[in-house]
């Protein structure tokens, strides 16, 4: 008689497949010389997560659940997935030069993102607590490491240590929660609670409800949401760049993805209860995002309360799929969020590509003064920077007004007016921050001169960010069709 | 004669997690202390995890609390590897002291 069965491992293959790349690319790290060994490993680990991208297309058809159904693909975890590969790849492509001119060219640096991203991965495609809060931790314990990679600075390693605490202690938020849910539910399965509360029609025990508002705080610590949002000035400012660049896009974007999976998986029927806190959360986060950008001086910590905004924005989406009622209108909130999400990741790349740039004889900078007179002395750069700026600020054609268009339309479908109104209000004074930015590169007498001269790889990121921003309006209809389908996919019953 | 049941467990637990919140957030002398709060509140989950394991009869919670505790470790280590590289740049660990960045 068999014990057990061998699990299909099919749905699982890309995950497995960067497992097993992660601990080949360490071995080839320390076992080639050491001269070359960061370059290599580096590009290997690009290729690496660029080949998982189409492996998760082809893996994937409808919707399976494996292990016992701890581990779930469909077109939802497709697109989030894409998106992290896509931008952890080009961190590490961002990162090279960065490395070198800091003395911090290790190959473990690729190899953490690698693994840093086989969590995200994991936490995407969860669909069982225990499934959760493991690849959460994958995920978190190997950007630990890298927010305190700049050993010798004193503010990476206060950012490291700032981002561990806090880190941690919203995992252990997440846990009590996970932990009064099993107790009170009964069960750890998504299916599985979500049948349950499908069955109970809100007549649900109190323990239930305190676990989601625990899980809820949790959630909102690792996408940074107001009130959880202290860690992220520090850690952003503190960070060595490319870390900064990574954490404002992959972690952010697979938590959201893990945020919708659960909030509209197994809590699905249960809108009434946290529907009113995911409004305040994103209320919050608006206005917080808006108004203590405007004193800002560093780029960094700017950017920071920037994506704390961006965040306000996309769970907006969020609030719309947690309304009662139609589920079309609800699937529209998630498809919104998500091209919103996409958006998103594409104009922070371009955006830390041109802060990765701003260098004065050799030395990183990132004051927002030291950007004065870039319009003369590189106006291709001052030209785009001023495109990614318009396109946060929210300015048409550009495609960061689309990503909030489709959002505050999802908002107004299910009449959550004071929503978009205040979503209007915050863009507009958010608007002063980002064109602050522009009038310096335009309009101050320039100091003294960044240094000129970009790398192909540089210029090659800046480029295809650039031209997605502008173009995105004439041709929306990928992002717009898998955000669609991914959307959908929520919604299957 | 008092019989304990699961509502001692689930007070035990609660108060463990609230002292370990409170003990990061009032605590001004040291990042151990930190470090030990963190603990303190992850224990708390386990105990209510394996209350809640017995109390419902189902081995789910206990291999939660083994996964928990796995996790718990690692992290633990990692904590302190950034501790130490931080010491080794400040040459303190007060927690008053972490404030290069205002915050």
């Amino acid at each position: 008689m068999p014990l057990a069965t061998l699990p299909s491992l099919t749905p699982a293959l890309p995950e497995i497949f960067l497992a097993i790349a992660a601990m080949l690319l360490l071995m080839l790290g320390v076992f080639s010389s050491e001269e070359n060994n960061t370059r290599m490993v580096s590009y290997a680990s690009v290729l690496v997560l660029i080949v998982a991208i189409p492996f998760i297309g082809l893996v994937t058809e409808g919707r399976s659940v494996t292990f016992g159904g701890a581990f779930v693909t469909d077109t939802f975890a497709v697109y989030i997935k894409a998106l992290v590969l896509v931008s952890a790849a080009t961190v590490i492509i961002m990162s090279k030069d960065y490395l070198k001119t800091q003395g911090i060219e290790r190959f473990e640096f690729p190899v953490l993102i690698v693994l840093a991203t086989l969590g995200m991965m994991m936490m995407i495609s969860a669909n069982d607590l225990i499934a959760l809060y493991l690849g959460l931790e994958l995920q978190s314990l190997s950007l630990y490491v890298i927010a305190s990679f700049q050993r010798d600075s004193a503010r990476s390693a206060e950012a490291g240590l700032k981002y561990f605490v806090l880190g941690a202690l919203a995992s252990g938020l997440l846990l009590y929660g996970m932990s009064m849910i099993y107790g009170f539910a009964g069960t750890t399965s998504f299916d599985t609670l979500a049948r349950i509360f499908h069955d109970s029609h809100n007549h649900i025990s109190v323990g239930v409800v305190v676990g989601i508002v625990f899980m809820l705080a949790g959630l909102a610590f690792k996408v940074s949401a107001v009130p959880f949002h202290m860690w992220t000035p520090d850690v952003y400012e503190g960070a060595p760049t490319p870390v900064t660049a990574l954490f404002a896009v992959a972690p952010k974007i697979a938590a959201m993805g893990l945020f919708i999976r659960v909030m509209i998986g197994p809590f699905g029927e249960l809108g009434a209860q946290w529907q009113q806190i995911i409004i305040f959360i994103s209320v919050a986060s608006m206005l917080l995002g808006a108004f203590a950008a405007i004193n800002q001086t560093n780029i960094k910590r700017l950017m920071a309360y920037s994506s704390i905004g961006h965040m306000g924005y996309a769970l907006i989406g969020l609030a719309v799929a947690g309304a009662a009622g139609d589920a079309a209108l609800r699937a529209d909130g998630v498809e919104s969020m998500l091209i919103y999400l996409g958006i998103y990741m594409v104009v922070n790349i371009g955006t830390f590509a041109c802060i990765l740039l701003m260098k004065r004889d050799g030395r990183m900078v990132e004051g927002i003064d030291d950007l004065v007179g870039l319009s003369k002395s590189n106006p291709a750069l001052a030209m785009i920077l001023s495109i990614f700026m318009f396109s946060m600020a929210g300015i048409p054609p550009l495609a960061g007004f689309l990503g909030k268009l489709y959002v505050f339309q999802a908002a107004i479908q299910v009449e959550l007016y004071a929503l978009a109104i205040i979503g209007v209000l915050a863009s507009v004074v958010g608007a002063y921050y980002y064109i602050r930015i522009i009038k310096v590169m335009y309009f101050d007498d320039p100091v003294d001169e960044l240094d000129r001269g970009i790398s192909l790889e540089m210029k090659t990121i800046l480029v295809v960010t650039g031209v997605v921003i502008i173009f995105f309006v004439f041709y929306p209809a990928p992002l717009l069709t898998g955000a669609e389908s991914a959307a959908a996919a929520l919604f299957h019953e | 004669m008092l019989e304990i049941g699961l509502s001692h467990y689930l007070v035990l637990a609660a108060i463990m997690f609230t002292l370990g919140v409170f003990g990061i957030f009032l605590n001004r002398k040291n990042v151990i202390i930190i470090m030990m709060s963190i603990e303190l509140i992850l224990l708390a989950v386990n105990l209510n995890l394996v209350a809640f394991s017995a109390h419902l009869g189902d081995m789910v919670g206990q291999v939660f609390t083994l996964f928990v505790l796995t996790v718990a470790a690692g992290e633990a280590a990692i904590g302190l590897a950034i501790l130490v590289v931080y010491f080794r740049n400040r040459g303190t660990i007060a927690v008053e002291d972490i404030r290069i960045m205002k915050g």
